[in-house]
């Protein structure tokens, strides 16, 4: 026991040295996923089926396919598409080179179908007094979707999108499997190294643990503070 | 390499991926099957227990959901892949030294452990759906002289899988989803594994990968259909 | 519904009722699935192929035994031999001293230098005298600097890599198979691996500008070669097998197998 905890001790530094990227990862996808998601989920509510059609299809194909053949057909799908191509030559391509930005596009994509599927329901879930409200103070079309609708519909799904955050940090373990060196592959790197099995499994397990636990409670204040106003005095 | 070549590759003559593609459709399947299976019956007792008056298996149960859901997938995969098999062989040394060969099948190893994980999702997908449950109506179950089992088999079972339903449809989309991951292991055949083997030897990626995209599609597209008619026929009675 | 809960019955049981012991004679042998040609690699066929299965083969007749081969990714084949789910690993594995700390190892089979490859845009790679003034040779840093090369997790040449190109990014991958995909598709400018594999990617990929770049010397880092892995405490199977190998050496047929796939002495003597 003694030993296994001197060991913990070794290979914390590694481990947490690569907290940063899976945090980073989970950050950048949720970023630019739940953004994504809005236009998806409002094209999906759209009576133009031009619109409708392909946003269906999207969430259809994002949900209905693994998260891990998303990952690897874009990550060696678009690595067989760039070599001779002027991509190699464009300022993108130190970028390019990298799986970390591959694993952001692959998450955020993935993200997106989900998020847009759960805040489309929110949108339609919208009380419809609030935006027939709006409308009698005489708002914009646009107006009403960017102050009225969107607002409520996040406050709607928020529980949800708590969730779904959740989901997506530990979905980013497995950009460890695209070169991504995040705190899952730094554990299986250091088991491939040190050819002990559980102790590296177990650390990375502890501070994934941690990282929900944070992530959590720190979307309860979000939440929070998004609902302050319907707070009720105790 | 042009299209027509490139589908010659999937062919199912003796160089072409289309068979092997066949059979990883089907370890999938069966590995989703099997675990999704293991997982029923561990979301029961999940649920059973965080509704016990027992503290400890309130307690156990309690644990066992927050672990899964906290932790991600493929580290608990990994884990249960690699502790799962030490265990058996840990609990088998103790009968008899014969066991000292025991090997522990990857196929039923990996089962374990993607069912182990779905168990924690079925068991509040469980609860929930045995929560909502009018109280009357098993109060008027019990008035009427029905024994406890009488009760759970003609009350609480038909009516929480109307309630369960939707999360469980939900949860075997997931198992399906999530049994990729087993072709990590390196020693299942399953179908992006396949997709794996194929694209590594033939240097076709972005080919290998949509197929075995697709096929997952195909799981998905018939698995939906499938939920549907149950969702139809467990509600034929609440129009 | 009843019917899956009993399948559930039956997959949980069988997974406490795991497979029984295998009968004397047999030998399972952990190879990982990953294309590693000319050495091994599984086909469309799910037919194994390559200078390492035909190897395997003639030992195994020589021995008597029968041989299974047991698919198990390359990381996990250290834990599967002494989790006695294999027997022995027999997948170009280099006998080293860290590795010799939890396995023991089968004389050598083969031994090929590591080289370098890299893109069409990437410059050949020079050699320097080793800064530990021992009079040995290392693969000049300096060219490397500043570039991004890929190795192979937990191999000799990750090992490598890792001591000498401290100022080049040194980009670790699960497998040789995916950082030779990141070579053609220009994510990495060079490539660390073992000069056979080497040397069938070059050819292969010729036309999409891989090349090589440098035989790298040899160093201690790289071992002796390439043995077969065995648990600690099995002298049996490893007095077997290193008897076999003396045997297909003497008898030619090694020689006779190794002419099928290299125009060189892959034995290394």
């Amino acid at each position: 026991m003694d030993e296994s905890f001197a060991f913990f001790l070794t290979i914390a530094p590694t481990l947490l040295a690569a907290v940063p990227v899976t945090l980073s990862l989970t950050f950048f996808s949720a970023l630019i996923g739940n953004t994504l998601a809005v236009p998806v989920a409002v094209a999906s509510l759209s009576p133009n089926p031009l619109l409708r059609y392909p946003s269906a299809f999207y969430i259809f194909v994002m949900r209905g396919t693994p998260l891990l053949a998303q990952t690897y057909l874009i990550y060696y799908g678009l690595g067989e598409l760039f070599p001779g191509t002027w991509v190699q030559q464009s300022f993108l391509w130190p970028y390019l080179r990298d799986g970390f930005w591959y694993a952001i596009f692959a998450f955020s994509l993935n993200t997106a179908g989900y998020t847009g599927e759960i805040l489309r329901g929110a949108i339609m879930a919208v009380p419809k007094g609030e935006i027939e409200a709006a409308r009698a103070y005489g708002f914009s079309k646009g107006l009403i979707f960017w102050r009225v609708t969107l607002p409520r519909a996040i406050q709607i799904c928020l529980p949800t999108m708590t969730g779904e955050t959740i989901l997506l940090l530990k979905a980013t373990s497995l950009a460890s499997l695209i070169t991504v060196w995040e705190v899952m592959g730094t554990a299986r790197q250091i088991q491939k190294v040190t050819f002990r099995v559980y102790e590296p499994l177990i650390a990375a397990g502890i501070l994934y643990i941690i990282m929900v636990f944070v992530l959590t409670r720190l979307m309860m204040l979000v939440e929070r503070r998004i609902n302050r106003h319907r707070l009720t005095p105790a | 390499m042009d299209q027509a070549s490139l589908f010659s590759l999937l062919s199912f003559g003796p160089d072409g991926w289309g068979q092997r593609f066949v059979e990883g459709l089907v370890v999938t399947v069966e590995v989703s099957v099997s675990a999704y299976a293991v997982s029923l019956l561990l979301g029961l007792i999940g649920a059973s227990a965080k509704l016990s008056s027992s503290k400890i298996a309130r307690g156990i149960a309690d644990i066992y959901t927050t672990l899964v859901r906290a932790l991600p997938e493929l580290l608990l995969l990994l884990l249960i892949y690699f502790s799962g098999a030490d265990a058996i062989k840990f609990v088998l040394s103790l009968i008899s030294e014969d066991f000292d060969d025991f090997e522990v099948d990857p196929f039923a190893a990996a089962v374990a452990a993607l069912g182990f994980i779905g168990g924690a999702y079925m068991t509040e997908v469980m609860r929930g759906a045995i929560l909502s449950i009018p109280n009357g109506q098993i109060e008027a179950a019990k008035a009427c002289g029905m024994s406890r089992f009488l009760i759970l088999r003609r009350v609480i079972l038909p009516q929480m899988l109307r309630y369960a339903l939707p999360g469980m449809g939900n949860l075997w989309l997931s198992a399906t989803k999530d049994s990729s991951l087993i072709s990590v292991l390196g020693n299942t055949q399953d179908l992006l594994f396949m997709g794996y083997r194929a694209s590594a030897v033939t240097k076709h990626y972005g080919f290998f990968y949509s197929v075995a995209a697709i096929l997952f599609l195909g799981i998905t597209v018939i698995s939906m259909i499938i939920i549907r008619l149950l969702e139809a026929r467990l509600n034929r009675g609440y129009r | 519904m009843l019917k899956s809960f009993m399948k559930g019955a039956v997959v949980a049981a069988s997974v406490v009722i795991a497979t029984a012991a295998m009968a004397k004679d047999k030998i399972r042998v952990g190879i990982s699935p990953e294309a590693y040609p000319p050495f091994t690699s599984l086909n469309a066929k799910n037919q194994w192929e390559g200078f390492e299965i035909d190897l395997l083969a003639a030992l195994c007749k020589q021995m008597d035994a029968d041989c299974k081969i047991v698919s198990i990714a390359w990381d996990g084949l250290i834990p599967a031999l002494n989790g006695k789910k294999i027997d022995m690993i027999f997948n170009s594995m280099s006998i080293t001293d860290e590795r010799k700390k939890v396995i023991d190892f089968s004389d050598k089979y083969y031994n090929s230098p590591a080289e370098i490859i890299g893109t069409k845009d990437a410059a050949n790679v020079t050699v320097v005298d080793n800064p530990d003034g021992k009079g040995g040779k290392i693969a000049n840093p300096a060219d490397l600097k500043g570039k991004t090369i890929g190795v192979q997790t937990a191999t000799i040449h990750a090992d490598y890599a890792a001591k000498y190109f401290k100022d080049a990014t040194v980009k670790v991958y699960d497998t040789a198979d995916n950082h030779n995909a990141d070579l053609v598709a220009g994510r990495i400018d060079y490539a660390l691996l073992d000069s056979v594999a080497a040397d069938d990617f070059v050819k292969a990929n010729a036309a999409k500008g891989v090349g090589a770049k440098l035989i790298v010397p040899a160093d201690p880092i790289f071992g002796v070669g390439a043995g077969a892995g065995l648990r600690k405490n099995d002298a049996k199977l490893k007095d077997k097998i290193n008897a076999a190998i003396k045997a297909v050496r003497a008898s030619g047929e090694y020689d006779t197998i190794a002419k099928k796939y290299f125009s060189f002495n892959i034995y290394g003597d």
